[in-house]
């Protein structure tokens, strides 16, 4: 009995997504201009119920302090009371109000996350291109600088630098940008080496253009459709390994509140047949197929597959 | 012929296509009767429906086509009523198709007699050990060298025109009664094209195997087909058996085709002092440590468009990264001008870069597809002229205006939005945004409609007495050297063979190579391959 139950919740949990997305959707294109709304007309409803998730982790992140009933690090109860009408997710390890570090944690995570990938971007990148397009000892110089790198397993390498150097939170943010913009540079590169090659490339540089204008010009806008798309990937990555390290204790440091530390602190509760502790796993599960969602559609819409 | 023997009826055939959700009518009923042993040339240009005739009468419409109307009857079966594993059983069988680019066409990972086995096998026609014998023996009816040994290659061990052949004994190989052949010559160079051509042509005969032939080249068509029939935009022109139909066309738009062929301007005099716009010195050039180029002299003079011809592979285009100094000779130099141009184009002035522009074959790969034509050509007059705000608005619509494109129409689309012959008019007004004093055309026609191809050398030709340009076209279609050049320029393995003004050209004796690269242009004379081969064997014994 307990299956088909599980069953038809799940059932009703897909429906009530997809009915959301398709809500989310008619809303958005009615709200949007033009060009947009031609674009969302083509969004599956998986992509369109990604999006919504999005915004309302974004929104979360934005207005913790006024959706957040308590504060993030201020002890309100005992330890792991149970779900009440004041406490509505109960109060963790330490007597904290779950529900409010919940909320707390999506700046914090998500934030963080961000900041990381957009920094890896930026530095695998430009990198990338330039390799890609001036060729050479340039190219050989960083390629095999990577090499090295990405030789090293990621989470390793990871720990192995931030027991070096120290944890804190730029730390982190440093050593994960660096070790993923060393994907980012192998995509970047190869995509681009299928650019340089084309004509339109080869009278750039005859016509005497400058490398920053061939990078941003001819090269970077006929890149953006799979760097975007990587860029969702990535950052779903970077995401989940803030999470470890935080659960292995050299991620964000407490009391700051964040969704792998706080798996980690209230763990305990799961042996009692609570589900409480795995809130915050599935806060990172739903952003991460949020995010894949709407990943698929853009790389379908790139790579130009019908069907 | 009577009733009895129709091999095909095509009725009233309607098949849509797709975009963007919305289905369009891309074949408007066209009907075709087929008899056996009969060869049917379908002709018309890119988007006139040849092709999706042609899968058509094998049952088949491709992904993102459907036939929506018609009938399509092979031999007493209806093959639209017909379930998918019938046809799949006709299909190789009896049905069996040569598609246009046999490199693409081949599974480069399986040898060439594997792949010919396949279908034979597959039909239960022959066992494995009969079909590579039968193999072996159609590879020498087409005429391919050591038929014993050539199938145990991979068809990047082969060059293009046997893999045609390989491919057409293929389609052989369970002695169908209809080949389609889609385009088979398109992407060869005239002297291969011949001996496929003939190769075709006799297997054909021997077998007595009826034949839907696809081209868009008249002449190829006249020496092919039995009788012609003329497609636009997915329906038909005219049909008419060879002979009438090439002498005595009735419809407008089929004497236009015709005439595309004759258009010729005069050669235009010398002008200036004598001093050459170009002059290519001695120049040996090489990739890696081969050489492709050997001592390759000549000179471009003013307001002069000297062509230059070869097969692929004769070094035409090395000779143009040369002059523009994207491939650094050995040997040799490249003056300007009288002035010797630095050999590297980094190192070249932004003067020295303006007075040379490149025109490109392919005109999709050639604009950056995310820019709009507004910075498209408006970029070199921003770089060269330092042109701005209103002036360069004005330039821009002025070049515009010059190549025969409506400038508000078309200033802010994307090169998406345009067609294959408007995207070559705007790689032609980039190249002239520069105001240069040369410019280099690499098989600018090559990938157009010929009536298109006509319109572009039109305004080539316009542009030319328009600014006094030096042009150096590069082609292998000698039909284009006839309507445009004033000097030829003939190439051969990085080597030049012959050079002299066009009327010194075409006019004997001519170097064995000339020779033999004028005689394989194929004339809409039904009965010229006959004669030519005929020729071709009295020279040789």
């Amino acid at each position: 009995m307990g299956f088909f139950t599980g069953l038809f919740w799940l059932a009703v949990a897909i429906i009530a997504a997809m009915a959301a997305g398709w809500v989310f959707r008619q809303a958005a294109i009615a709200v949007s201009p033009k060009g947009v709304a031609k674009e969302l007309r083509t969004a599956p409803l998986t992509a369109s119920f990604g999006m919504l998730m999005i915004i309302l982790y974004i929104l979360a992140a934005f207005f913790a302090p006024v959706i957040a009933p308590f504060s993030e690090t201020e002890i309100v109860g005992r330890e792991y009371q149970a779900w009440d009408n004041v406490h509505l997710l109960g109060t963790d390890n330490l007597g904290r109000d779950m529900m409010s570090r919940l909320i707390y944690a999506a700046r914090n995570t998500v934030g963080i996350a961000f900041i990381t990938t957009a920094l890896a971007f930026l530095l695998g990148s430009v990198l990338g291109l330039l390799a890609a397009v001036v060729g050479g000892w340039v190219d050989q110089l960083l390629s095999r600088a990577v090499d090295v790198l990405m030789a090293i397993p990621a989470l390793i390498f990871a720990l192995l630098l931030l027991t070096i150097i120290g944890t804190s939170v730029i730390n982190m943010i440093l050593v994960i940008a660096l070790i993923d913009s060393t994907r980012v540079f192998r995509l970047a590169r190869a995509v681009a080496m299928n650019i340089v090659v084309m004509d339109y490339v080869e009278a750039a540089r005859l016509r005497g253009e400058s490398l920053w204008r061939l990078i941003t010009r001819e090269i970077l806008p006929n890149a953006m459709a799979p760097l975007v798309a990587e860029f969702g990937l990535r950052f779903c990555f970077v995401f989940l390994t803030i999470s470890a390290l935080s659960f292995l204790g050299l991620g964000i440091q407490p009391p700051t509140a964040d969704w792998g530390s706080m798996v980690k602190d209230n763990a305990t509760l799961i042996s009692f047949g609570d589900i409480t502790p795995l809130l915050p796993a599935g806060a990172i599960a739903l952003l991460t197929v949020s995010v894949n969602f709407v990943v698929d559609w853009q790389l379908h819409r790139a790579s130009g597959l019908k069907e | 012929m009577s009733d009895k023997d129709i091999l095909l009826t095509v009725k009233g055939l309607r098949i849509e296509g797709r975009s963007d959700d919305t289905w369009s009518e891309i074949v408007k009923g066209v009907d075709l009767t087929l008899h056996k042993g009969e060869v049917l040339g379908l002709i018309g240009e890119s988007g006139a429906g040849k092709s999706t005739i042609g899968l058509a009468a094998m049952g088949f419409a491709r992904d993102g086509c459907r036939i929506s109307g018609g009938e399509i009857n092979f031999d007493g079966i209806d093959l639209r009523a017909a379930s998918e594993s019938e046809r799949r059983d006709l299909r190789g069988k009896r049905i069996a198709y040569v598609a246009q680019s046999a490199a693409a066409s081949f599974n480069p990972a399986h040898k060439l007699i594997d792949q010919y086995s396949e279908a034979p096998i597959q039909h239960g026609v022959m066992g494995r050990g009969e079909a590579e014998s039968d193999a072996k023996d159609l590879y020498a009816r087409m005429q391919l060298p050591e038929p014993n040994d050539i199938g145990f290659r991979y068809p990047h061990q082969v060059s293009g025109g046997q893999l045609q052949r390989a491919m057409t004994a293929m389609a052989m190989a369970c002695r169908p009664d209809l080949i389609i052949f889609d385009e088979p010559t398109t992407a060869l160079d005239v002297t291969t094209q011949i001996e496929v051509l003939s190769a075709i042509r006799d297997i054909v005969e021997q077998f007595d195997t009826a034949a839907i032939y696809i081209t868009h080249d008249l002449a190829v068509v006249a020496q092919m087909a039995d009788r012609i029939k003329v497609l636009l935009k997915g329906e038909e022109v005219e049909e008419a058996d060879t002979r009438t139909m090439l002498s005595n066309p009735t419809e407008d738009y089929t004497k236009s085709l015709w005439a595309v062929r004759s258009y010729a301007r005069p050669e235009q005099p010398p002008v200036g002092d004598g001093t050459p716009v170009v002059s290519v010195r001695n120049v040996t050039a090489a990739y890696g440590i081969t050489d492709v180029l050997h001592d390759v002299s000549f000179d471009i003079h003013p307001r002069r468009t000297v062509a230059v011809v070869g097969e692929s592979g004769s070094g035409k285009s090395t000779t143009a990264r040369v002059i523009t100094g994207l491939l650094p000779p050995r040997r040799g130099e490249t003056l300007f001008n009288g002035e010797a141009l630095p050999i590297d184009y980094k190192k070249r002035t932004r003067e020295q870069l303006r007075q040379a522009q490149m025109i490109y074959q392919m005109a999709d790969t050639a604009l950056n597809p995310k820019l709009k034509i507004r910075e498209l050509i408006g970029r070199p007059a921003q770089m060269y002229l330092g042109l701005n705000g209103k002036a360069l608005e004005d330039r821009t619509r002025d070049l515009l205006s010059l190549i025969e494109l409506e400038p508000d129409n078309y200033i802010d689309r994307l090169p998406s939005e345009l067609s294959g012959g408007q995207k070559q008019r705007i790689g032609i007004a980039r190249a002239l945004a520069a105001e240069p004093q040369f410019i280099i055309c690499d098989e600018v026609t090559s990938a157009l409609d010929q009536l298109v191809a006509e319109g572009i050398l039109k305004l080539l030709d316009k542009l030319q007495s328009e600014f006094s340009l030096a042009y150096m076209f590069i082609t292998h279609d000698l039909a284009t050297v006839k309507s445009i050049a004033d000097e030829v320029v003939v190439m051969k393995e990085g080597v030049v063979v012959e050079q002299g003004t066009k009327s010194e050209m075409f006019q004997p004796p001519h170097d064995p190579y000339t020779e033999l690269l004028l005689s394989s242009v194929p004339e809409m004379d039904p009965d010229w391959l006959t004669t030519l081969l005929k020729e071709r064997t009295a020279t040789a014994t």
